[in-house]
């Protein structure tokens, strides 16, 4: 992309995207799928934010391949989507399986585990 | 069986330290047999038998020994021999750098025979005999399981005194010391449904055990110093210590040596019922009459006596020991003289004229007339046993009546003359009356207290308490079997139709009415009242097998006198019993013995078996006055020859004190000219009724600091030590409690958890990176 616009003459304004950037990215989504499974309530919510941690750190993950030329980074992530995918399926399975029990979505129906 | 094999080997053959034991093997005979009477009469207890099996068992096994005992005595050559049992205990450890040059402690199964053992095993197993065949009648209510007990616990006794008298070591002798006192509480709780049954077996048993407590220290002490507790090693060794004592040089024996007889009369005086453990005794009565006389007047009692005589060496080395021993004695004869002077149950009153004897018998140890002891053991074996089987007979006959104001004439019923005789007999010997056994035992002891230098006190008390033993013994002849006739039956009443027998402590009988209103004294549990009109009760005279055990008794008795004339091989004096002493380790010839003016520094002339030890012409210094050499004096006059008559009118006067008080005048069983003299020493004679409170005093000064003490030992163990348990069990639930909230179910707190943990992991990863 900068590459682009240098070819169009335009003088690149901006920096170069360094490997800082992209875990930047990354760390900003974990923290947000941390807060989001924290706080809300529902659990397909909550294993939404789950995902968005597994693509945070398959997106580090990326990044640090792309940085240190290995392409280790990338196959990790082939297999962990791929793998959490069929995770979901299974995750969901349960959610419904916990809905007809319960009548509800609501992480807060479960609490036979009281110690 | 090879054991067995090996002892008749080793009976042939020399065995450790002895002379070869041909004739000393057949006393292997009395332990096994007791041994096997011990056994054929649980199996009867086992397969029900329901007759009289166990008795004819018992007296067939005690005959046996008898006869074993009697050819042993018969072949007996002087000396001592050990019979080789089999080897019991045997520890060795080597190269002990110790002094003493202790390297092993060996105690085994075998047997010390020598004439002092002879002596008291003819009495013991002979007494036994008989005991055993009148308690085949006496006990013959209570067939059943109940008789098989009783001469269960009857074998194990003899066997147990079998041990003690005839072990060659101090733990043989301890182990049968246990034995005999584990019998005695057996047999006096043999009414075991009677409570008060129980506690005098308990109380018997545990004051033993305190006496045991000073046996098993002096044993102890003797393997410390001595290095070995079998008498041949302790005697042997022992012999440079007399060899100093009798030169007067008591600084040179050991200190620790001095101290094994202190410690061991303590066990004597528990045993043989001596202040201040005698208490037991009188309470013993509970027992059945035959246990009564055979152990607490014959066999048991007389344990301690034997102790001392056997280990009589070791108590001449001390200063001490054996004029406590001699106080100890008389004091505790003059005590239980007095307190038999006020009881009314004659079973009692002959408890405590046996306490009052053995007071005699210790004294006489004590005075270095260790041969008059043992002629009053002797006799006394005979004459009190003779006393009590009297006595029980009338229990037997009369259901339990006891108590002297209830029974009059009882001689002159029907039936009961043979009893009268023995009672009579018994008596006299009791008395002193001159002439019988008990005079010349008595006398010999009186003669030597007062002719040993230091000891007249001891004369003097003993001369007083044998004015009273003949007062307080012609109290209950006078009162009881002569006068006019009159009787009241006992508690022991269950009417049955043909029978006036008495049963003890059965529950469960049917009663039938009675005529009598109350019984006075205990109940003997579950009896209820109901004794409505009239049946009669007719006293139940004795059987054959009593009438005969009590006239062998009196023949026995009354031949005992003339042991005192047999002249003894080695040419001593004292009699047949006096030479039986002589040559045992019980030996000590006094130099005062007969004369008064010769030296006492020659060597006394002894009737030299190689164990016997300590003559030559010293004493024991407490004996010693300035001039050595002269015997003390009785008034003036030389006791040996003077004593027959003061004893004789002592005792004289203590019967016609008796027969003023109690016969002449009386016309009912109740009240005699004793009780209008009463008002005069009122308080003290109802102190001496009540024991002098020394059951009261032992309550006070032990029983009540022990119970406050158990109780301040409870609170410790319910707060501290429950209370540290406590805490041990209490930490871990705490520490749980405090982390349960940690589940709380909530699956948002478990990823707050999860997400605090990461963070803080972050941290110190950050922290350590960056520091």
């Amino acid at each position: 992309m900068m590459w682009l616009l240098a070819q169009a003459g335009h003088p690149a304004a901006m920096h170069e995207a360094t490997l800082a950037h992209y875990l930047f990215v990354a760390v900003a989504m974990f923290v947000i799928g941390v807060i989001g499974f924290l706080t809300r309530r529902n659990l397909i919510v909550m294993f939404l934010c789950t995902e968005l941690m597994f693509l945070a750190a398959g997106i580090a993950a990326i990044a640090f391949g792309r940085f240190w030329l290995d392409y280790t980074g990338q196959s990790l992530v082939i297999f962990v989507v791929t793998v959490a995918a069929a995770e979901a399926a299974m995750a969901l399975a349960l959610v419904v399986l916990l809905f007809r029990k319960r009548e509800t979505l609501s992480a807060e129906a479960w609490q036979e585990l009281k110690g | 069986m090879t054991m067995l094999a090996d002892m008749l080997a080793a009976m042939t053959s020399p065995a450790t330290g002895g002379k070869v034991p041909q004739g000393a093997g057949l006393m292997m005979l009395v332990p096994a047999l007791t041994l096997l009477g011990v056994v054929l009469c649980t199996l009867c207890a086992i397969f029900r038998v329901k007759n009289k099996l166990p008795a004819w068992i018992s007296v067939g096994c005690l005959v046996g020994s008898f006869v074993a005992v009697a050819a042993t005595y018969a072949g007996f050559d002087g000396g001592a021999k050990i019979a080789h049992g089999f080897e019991w205990i045997t520890f060795h450890w080597s190269d002990a750098p110790v002094s003493g040059g202790k390297a092993s402690f060996v105690a085994n199964f075998s047997f010390y025979i020598d004439s002092l053992t002879l002596l008291w095993m003819l009495f013991v197993t002979g007494l036994a005999t008989l005991i055993a065949l009148y308690a085949s009648e006496y006990m013959s209510h209570d067939v059943g399981t109940g008789y098989c007990r009783f001469f269960v616990a009857f074998c194990l006794f003899v066997f147990s005194m079998a041990c003690l008298v005839m072990g060659d070591n101090m733990l043989l002798l301890y182990l049968g010391w246990e034995g005999v006192g584990l019998c005695s509480y057996l047999l006096i709780g043999y009414f075991y449904k009677k409570p008060s049954a129980v506690a005098a077996a308990k109380k018997a048993f545990i004051m033993n055990r305190i006496g045991d407590l000073g046996l098993a220290l002096g044993i102890m002490l003797t393997f410390v110093h001595f290095g070995s507790i079998e008498y041949t090693v302790i005697f042997e060794k022992a012999k440079p210590y007399l060899a100093a004592m009798s030169e007067g040089r008591y600084g040179d024996i050991p200190t620790m040596v001095k101290v094994i007889p202190l410690l061991l009369m303590v066990g004597a005086f528990g045993k043989s019922a001596q202040l201040p453990l005698y208490v037991w005794l009188p309470d013993a009565m509970e027992g059945p009459t035959p246990v009564s006389a055979l152990i607490h007047a014959a066999t048991m009692v007389t344990a301690g006596v034997y102790l001392i005589a056997r280990t009589y060496p070791l108590f001449l080395l001390s200063e001490w020991a054996l004029p406590i021993v001699a106080w100890v004695g008389t004091l505790t004869a003059f005590l239980a003289a007095t307190i038999g002077m006020a009881q009314f149950d004659i079973k009692r009153i002959m408890a405590y004229s046996t306490v009052s004897q053995l007071g005699y018998m210790f004294a006489g140890l004590g005075v270095l007339a260790s041969t008059g002891a043992a002629f009053h053991v002797f006799t006394h074996a005979f004459f009190k046993a003779m006393l009590f089987l009297s006595c029980g007979a009338v229990m037997h006959g009369f259901a339990g009546q006891l108590d002297l104001r209830k029974l009059s004439g009882v001689a002159f019923m029907k039936g009961w003359g043979i009893v009268g005789i023995a009672m009579f007999v018994g008596c006299l010997n009791l008395a002193g009356f001159p002439f019988t056994a008990g005079y010349f035992s008595k006398d010999m002891i009186l003669a030597e207290a007062f002719t040993t230098p230091g000891m007249a006190g001891i004369g003097w008390v003993l001369l007083l308490t044998a004015g009273l033993t003949a007062y307080y013994t012609f109290r209950v002849f006078f009162r009881v079997f002569v006068g006019p006739k009159y009787y009241e039956p006992g508690d022991e009443v269950h009417a049955h139709a043909d029978h006036g027998h008495d049963s003890h402590g059965h529950d469960g009988h049917a009663k039938d009415s009675h005529g009598h209103g109350e019984h006075a004294g205990d109940h003997a549990g579950g009896h209820g009242g109901g004794h409505g009109g009239g049946h009669e009760f007719h006293p139940h005279a004795p059987g054959w097998a009593i009438n005969s055990v009590l006239a062998i008794l009196t023949v026995a008795t009354i031949a005992a006198a003339g042991a005192y004339f047999l002249k003894p091989a080695d040419g001593g004096h004292g009699g047949w019993v006096g030479g039986m002493v002589h040559s045992s380790s019980a030996a000590f010839e006094s130099p005062f013995a007969h004369h008064g003016a010769e030296g006492g520094a020659e060597g006394g002339a002894n009737g030299g078996a190689g164990q016997a030890q300590g003559h030559a012409g010293g004493l024991p210094s407490a004996f010693r006055t300035g001039e050595a050499g002269h015997g003390g004096t009785f008034l003036g006059w030389d006791p040996h020859k003077v004593m027959y008559y003061v004893s004789a009118v002592v005792g004289a006067v203590g019967i016609l004190a008796a027969f003023v008080l109690h016969y002449a005048g009386r016309t009912t069983a109740a009240r005699s000219r004793a009780d209008g003299l009463l008002p005069m020493v009122g308080g003290v004679s109802r102190l001496a009724q009540r024991k002098w409170l020394v059951d009261e005093l032992y309550d006070a000064l032990v029983r009540k600091p022990l119970w406050v003490l158990s109780n301040v030992f409870h609170l410790i163990d319910k707060l501290v030590v429950d209370g540290l348990v406590d805490l041990a069990g209490f930490i871990p639930r705490a520490v749980g409690g405090s982390i349960r909230p940690a589940q709380s179910g909530v699956l948002h707190g478990y990823a707050l958890g999860m997400a605090g943990g990461l963070a803080l992991f972050l941290v110190i990863v950050l922290l350590v990176t960056f520091a």
